[in-house]
């Protein structure tokens, strides 16, 4: 079980608001990420849930239960910190069964389990090292054990992989999706990496300033953002934004299209311009073209086998169907 | 060519460096050389250096006629003493400062601080009617409270810079661990301080020991410590060089031990973390 | 990071230590204040009545009140002016490559652990009598008369003994701060051509000001309540009577409370000038 509830909750420190009155319904076994800018009062919201911090007002429910004024040891969830923050002077055994020493589980019991999460977590020939003996995964690995053995109603990761080189990143990302695949806990996850909260996420929260911009699987918030803001932090390169006539000739202000829905030719297309800077992947190269006359340049996705040389001369053509549109206050036009 | 230079002043850095070392120890170890001379020797001209019969009958001597071990004892109760009593104020203190700060942290830090600059002088009578008043006037008790006062500052301070130190996170996953205060504090927080608690321990132990006002004004025959039982030295009878060499070894050779462990820690202790 | 339950816990294990601390500056002051406004001897018909400024007066125009503020002056200055020079000739020597550079660093520390009572009385007996120290025996070798150190030079002897005990404390900061100081920005100087006097100069020295500083305050507080190393030497007489000695013979030994107290304000009121400056220091420091 683990249903988080927030009701109006707010959060201000002396006079500066972090948190505007939010209201956000997490359900039981989702993987839920809230991702942002940062600033954008992500961790502070994490924090809130937590116990770590005390809610101004409002209301945090775990599972029907009122807890905001709960103590963080009594409502039952467990945290990954962004430093790991595991005990330097206890073993990885004594790490991971520290909060069932704090439970009062007996001796046998609490091997029990730390062996069993050992095992899980590939750490069964580590148990007697220092967390200082290991490297930055394995002290991830030991950081979830503590969390998993607790069998709490709700994970909370607050930006787990932004200490981890880019490699490893991609590994752990997996890791945990299989974790919670097999777990299905719930789980909010806080990252500024949309790409972590696309890959990972059930549901996805944006947040800005403290207000949430958007909830939503991360195809609806790829497909169907419903601010400029959304549309520009979701996607990977992002949604070439485009104001001025060639907008109004969609009715908007504003016009979204993602550079993976532009076609690039050589000879012929709506739009025209030079090739600045190419970004070859292999499998995809971006092209940010230039001199398009549509304001700033455009990236455009293509196959990793066209070639393009700078100052190339060429022409892209949006598909129609892809086109976001945006009114004068950002918003999404349906 | 460069290389040759190089060894040639490194020896001469070296020669000079150990020159002024010794000098500057010389007094000590003129005194602990003393104390296995006899008296004659002791005063001898030319001085006798290392060729003369050592002796351990002035170790002998002080102990028998003065009764040197009550001495010590009273030092070791009254430097240790308020050390214990000044760690159990001063480690929930620093904790609190260092993790739950607050707006007002920063000024009750250097308040602090201020009332480790209050010249002692300046409430020497208070004190020492209060101390009549309550029958602390040569009582262990008393200079071990009045100790643990002066000292209290530099501890807190101490303690305060090493626990900054510790990752804020740490003490929360120990939260969200279950853990209480209580269990925070024992398990997480003091084994991780470990070495910063020693040290702070270290240099108040040593600043307790020699503390040399309080401890002579405030005691007459059955508290005094060390401090006070070398100082009926000043006026002696008849020959006694050997003697108070004696006594002052006794009395530093502990503390030199101690000193030299916590060399580090001790600007950072002295300077209240602005020298580390 | 706090939430209610942790404040509340953070005052609660906060409070012991305040308390304990104002009351052991505020009950002592207040008295001392109290007193000093009245006239008040002990062993001569207790207290005789309120004064109002009259101890001040007093106290400053009596006259032990100058040539104690001079001594004092003269005896802080010097033995910074010894301290913080030699200091930081030794921290800069004691940062080159030599052998045997921890066994050096312990000798020269290890003045610093001398209790008081014993480096006033081995310099006072061992040193400086003028029949039997070492000294005398030195100046006899070179065919001169022993110089009769605490009487005749009694002020320089007192230099002497206290810089003796807090070299070792100037030495040990400036070393910690020249040893912070990042060795890229010397061999940079060294890369652009400045001489080994320059670089002292202009890179050495202005990074020691702050610990300079930091040493000079610190010393100044402990060195104005200097008090054993005259109470085992001269007890006062020679010149040698500082502020601090002075109150303190007002306040025990002639036991004019009142007149003491004054003197004791005074003192406090001297102490928390330079207390004042250090704790701007410390606070900035605070800040980063």
């Amino acid at each position: 079980m683990g249903q988080i509830v927030l009701e109006q909750v707010t959060k201000s420190f002396g006079d500066v608001t972090v948190i505007p009155p939010l209201d956000l319904t997490i359900e039981d076994g989702e993987f839920t990420v809230f991702v942002g800018p940062s600033g954008c009062g992500k961790s502070t919201l994490l924090r809130l849930i937590a116990g770590l911090e005390d809610v101004t007002s409002g209301e945090i429910r775990i599972d029907g239960k009122e807890c905001s004024t709960i103590p963080p040891a009594k409502r039952g969830l467990a945290m990954v910190f962004q430093s790991y923050a595991l005990y330097p002077h206890m073993t990885v055994r004594k790490n991971i069964a520290f909060p069932l020493r704090m439970a009062g589980l007996d001796r046998a019991e609490q091997d029990r389990r730390v062996v069993q999460a050992a095992a899980v977590l590939n750490l069964t020939d580590y148990l007697d090292r220092r967390p200082g003996q290991l490297s930055g995964g394995q002290r991830q690995r030991v950081a979830i054990g503590r969390a998993i053995v607790r069998e709490p109603a709700a994970f909370l990761f607050d930006e787990p992989l932004s200490n981890l080189d880019a490699a490893l990143r991609v590994g752990m990302r997996l890791e945990i999706s299989e974790l919670h695949n097999r777990l299905k806990t719930t789980m909010i996850y806080v990252t500024h990496d949309q790409v972590e909260a696309m890959t990972m996420a059930d549901k996805i929260v944006v947040l800005r300033a403290g207000h949430i911009e958007q909830v939503g699987s991360p195809l609806q918030l790829y497909r169907a953002p419903r601010n400029l803001f959304v549309a520009g932090f979701i996607g990977s390169p992002k949604m070439n934004l485009i104001e001025g006539p060639e907008a109004a000739r969609h009715n908007a202000t504003t016009i979204g299209i993602r550079p993976e829905h532009i076609a690039i030719s050589a000879t012929e297309g709506r739009w025209s311009g030079t090739v600045g800077v190419s970004e070859h992947l292999g499998s995809d190269t971006f092209f940010h073209v230039q001199d398009t006359g549509l304001g700033e340049s455009v990236t455009v996705r293509a196959d990793g086998e066209v070639s393009f040389r700078h100052g190339d001369r060429i022409f892209l053509t949006p598909r129609d169907d892809m086109i976001h549109r945006f009114d004068a206050k950002g918003l999404r036009i349906a | 060519m460069a290389r040759t230079v190089r060894t040639h002043r490194k020896t001469l850095n070296t020669a000079l460096a150990w020159g002024i070392g010794l000098m500057m120890f010389f007094p000590i170890l003129w005194t602990m050389l003393t104390s296995f001379k006899t008296e004659a020797q002791a005063i001898s001209d030319p001085p006798v250096w290392f060729f003369f019969d050592w002796t351990l009958e002035n170790y002998r001597v002080v102990q028998e006629r003065s009764n040197y071990s009550r001495f010590l004892w009273n030092s070791i109760i009254i430097a240790g003493g308020s050390t214990v009593l000044g760690m159990i104020i001063a480690i929930p203190a620093a904790w609190s400062m260092a993790f739950v700060p607050s707006n007002r942290t920063k000024d009750i830090l250097l308040w602090m601080l201020s009332t480790k600059m209050l010249p002692a002088v300046g409430v020497l009578y208070p004190i020492y009617l209060i101390f009549i008043q309550l029958g602390l006037l040569d009582t262990r008790i008393g200079l071990t409270i009045v100790l643990m006062l002066i000292n209290l500052p530099i501890m807190v301070w101490m303690l305060y810079t090493y626990f900054k130190e510790i990752p804020g996170e740490i003490l929360e996953a120990a939260r969200m661990d279950g853990a209480g205060l209580r269990e925070e504090i024992l398990y997480v927080l003091t084994p991780m301080a470990i070495p910063g608690i020693a040290s702070t321990v270290l240099l108040n132990i040593i600043l307790a020991w020699n503390e040399a006002f309080w401890t002579l004004n405030l005691t007459a025959a059955r508290a005094a410590p060390l401090t006070a039982f070398i100082a009926s030295y000043s006026s002696p009878e008849g020959l006694f060089y050997a003697k108070l060499s004696a006594a002052s070894t006794m009395a530093i050779a502990p503390i030199l031990i101690l000193g030299w462990f916590s060399q580090k820690q001790l600007v950072r202790g002295l300077t209240f973390g602005a020298v580390k | 990071m706090s939430t209610k339950a942790s404040r509340s816990a953070a005052r609660l294990m906060l409070a012991p230590a305040v308390i304990l601390l104002l009351g052991w500056m505020l009950v002592p002051l207040t008295l001392t204040l109290i007193f000093s406004f009245q006239r008040y001897l002990p062993l001569r018909g207790g207290f005789q009545g309120w004064v109002g400024f009259e101890n001040y007066v007093r106290f400053v125009t009596s006259s032990a009140f100058w040539p104690s503020v001079q001594a004092t002056v003269i005896i802080v200055g010097g033995v910074l002016l010894i301290t913080v020079t030699l200091g930081i000739l030794l921290a800069i020597l004691l940062d080159q490559p030599m052998w045997g550079q921890g066994i050096v660093r312990i000798l020269v520390i290890a003045p610093f652990f001398v209790m008081p009572t014993v480096s006033g009385l081995v310099w006072k007996n061992m040193f400086m009598d003028p029949n039997n120290g070492l000294l005398s025996h030195l100046w006899r070798f070179f065919g001169a008369d022993p110089v009769i150190w605490l009487s005749d030079a009694s002020m320089l002897s007192i230099i002497l003994i206290v810089s003796w005990q807090w070299l070792p404390f100037a030495t040990l900061i400036l070393l910690t701060a020249i040893q912070s100081l990042d060795s890229e920005q010397l061999e940079a100087a060294e890369m652009d051509g400045a001489p080994v006097l320059s670089r002292f100069w202009h890179i050495i020295l202005p990074h020691l000001s702050r610990a300079v500083t930091i040493v000079i305050l610190i010393q100044t507080i402990f060195l104005l309540a200097i008090f054993a190393e005259i109470f085992v030497t001269t007890q006062g007489s020679f010149g040698t009577r500082t502020l601090t000695y002075l109150i303190f013979q007002r306040v025990l030994e002639s036991q004019n409370v009142g007149l003491g107290s004054a003197g004791g304000i005074y003192a406090v009121i001297l102490a928390n000038i330079f207390a004042l400056f250090l704790m701007r220091i410390v606070g900035k420091n605070l800040d980063r």
